[in-house]
């Protein structure tokens, strides 16, 4: 089957720490040290309280499907676009990979896993769990 | 305390909608100048009355500076706010600002595009620049106009149980209307069936799901009340305006509600109306799902219940409680530039001057509700809400 290629991210200094543990198959996430909360996709500064005591730390991985969508149309391969609540509470942006796409569901217990990109670090997407 | 208000200070004096849907052989400048000349006939006003100009991001160079030469326009006051297709209403509410304020008489809006001639459409990623601090995150998800809208449906129908046959009845609603528009793309009366049986594109969305990609453009002229009532046309005053942004909130999500709950509260809440008092509205639809959500944040129903008020017809001018973007709007007459907000105005303003198609026009219709989201519900988005009243 076709391979959907993926789009490198465009890595800067604020977020190549993501895209750095993600080359070593870890996802991170960003936590306010000032407000104590998760956010995401990662800032220097909290996007909540505007502290710049932001670390990065590493996540579970695990989450579950808040919303999901095959694109058919207008694109080479059909692919599934996603938003995945994490074990941390913050949803991010994410496809769901290496499945039946019609059998995703909002709801279903999903895993990361790391694809790569064309000409760029690998990126986190996600797979039933 | 004595609160500022716009209410009553401008009135909509001209409006212009270009009659084109595939501009082949035109600039994107020229469509410009083509709607700004449109628009200043209607209200009765000259080029040289302009002293204040609006223009969002379709319009080509750095803000207003290279429209404002290209058209010849001496200003007072300029504003290039844009946040995508909404970008319009908000240049109303800010053109009703500055000419409350006396730092201008005579506004000119102005958008234009060439989508459909370009080839761009809702299924290509579009590009923002390389600072973006989000993008990293999204592009490579393959996150596009389509997908983002459709998980806002999917996420809709998973909490609230709305139907794909409810969200058809928006665009069976526009077909009903668009019949009588001959400027618009679509003009074939469709069933909740046909939209079912059109190809899926991003699931649940169906291709009658979407609006249409046109050509097009469209121009709003705003002034004081006492120069709008000297040009003998029907007058047409805004008495609310709200604007706001809503995005991923850091990761907390709450992707079935808009912006309209936030724009279209402080709207009506300076214009002191309700939802049940308009008689008309004009509802941003890139989508089925956003004009159902938009009505639900507006108020004209309850949260989680746009499915079963936009069904069996309840948005066709005639029949239905709520009658809708009469003229067919971006589900089956035109979306120029891929940007729907400017002609949401101008058919709101057709409704209150008792100018629509008389097959869809609604009798002595007196206040009338515009509203915008620009950008994508699924990720971000700009929304305004306009409130406007006969004279």
């Amino acid at each position: 089957m076709m391979e959907r290629k993926i789009p490198a991210p465009a890595v800067n200094p604020e977020n190549k720490p993501f895209f750095d543990a993600a080359a070593n198959g870890k996802l991170v996430l960003k936590f306010c040290n000032g407000c104590k909360q998760y956010h995401h996709y990662p800032r220097a500064q909290c996007p909540y309280c505007f502290s710049s005591d932001t670390e990065w730390l590493e996540a579970t991985g695990g989450g579950t499907v808040y919303t999901c969508s095959v694109l058919r149309r207008g694109v080479p391969v059909p692919y599934c676009i996603a938003y995945v609540t994490l074990e941390e509470g913050v949803s991010m942006l994410t496809n769901i990979v290496d499945c039946d796409l019609d059998a995703v569901k909002i709801g279903m217990k999903v895993k990361v896993v790391f694809k790569p990109t064309d000409g760029g670090p690998p990126v986190p997407m996600f797979t039933p769990a | 305390m004595h609160r500022m208000s716009i209410k009553g200070k401008a009135c909509l004096a001209g409006v212009y909608e270009h009659p084109t849907r595939k501009a082949e052989n035109k600039s994107v400048a020229q469509l410009h100048a083509e709607v700004a000349k449109g628009a200043l006939e209607d209200a009765g006003l000259t080029k040289q009355d302009v002293d204040g100009y609006f223009c969002a991001g379709d319009a080509p160079g750095l803000g207003p500076l290279s429209m404002a030469d290209y058209l010849g326009l001496k200003l007072r006051h300029l504003d290039s706010t844009d946040t995508g297709g909404t970008s319009y209403l908000i240049h109303v509410a800010h053109a009703a600002q500055a000419i409350a304020l006396g730092k201008c008489n005579v506004a000119l809006v102005t958008l234009a595009g060439r989508p459909r001639s370009e080839g761009s459409s809702g299924t290509q990623p579009r590009s923002w620049g390389a600072n973006l601090p989000d993008a990293p995150f999204e592009a490579p998800y393959g996150i596009v106009t389509t997908n983002s809208y459709a998980m806002v449906a999917m996420r809709h129908m998973h909490e609230y149980g709305t139907t794909s046959e409810q969200l058809a009845w928006v665009k069976v609603a526009a077909s009903h209307h668009a019949q009588h528009n001959p400027h618009a793309m679509l003009r074939e009366v469709v069933t909740v069936k046909d939209v079912l049986d059109s190809p899926m594109v991003a699931d649940p969305l169906h291709r009658m799901d979407c609006c249409v990609v046109s050509d097009g453009g469209g121009a709003l002229i705003l002034t004081r009340p006492e120069i709008a009532k000297s040009l003998g046309r029907p007058l047409v005053k805004l008495i609310g305006a709200g604007e706001t942004s809503k995005g991923q909130a850091g990761g907390n999500l709450t992707l079935t509600t808009s912006g309209a709950a936030w724009s279209g509260a402080a709207a009506f809440a300076e214009a002191g109306v309700t939802p049940a008092d308009i008689q008309y509205v004009s509802i941003y639809d890139s989508f089925t799902i956003t004009v159902l959500v938009q009505l639900e944040d507006l108020g004209f129903c309850k949260k989680g219940e746009g499915g079963r008020f936009v069904a069996d017809g309840n948005l066709i001018s005639g029949t239905g409680k709520l009658p809708f973007n009469t003229d067919g709007r971006g589900l089956c007459n035109n979306h120029p530039g891929n940007r729907g907000g400017m002609t949401k105005v101008i058919e709101a303003v057709r409704q209150l001057r008792g100018e629509a198609h008389p097959q869809v026009q609604v009798k002595n219709c007196g206040l009338a509700l515009a509203q915008g989201t620009g950008g994508q519900l699924g990720t971000r988005h700009g929304s305004a809400t306009l409130i406007m009243e006969r004279g």
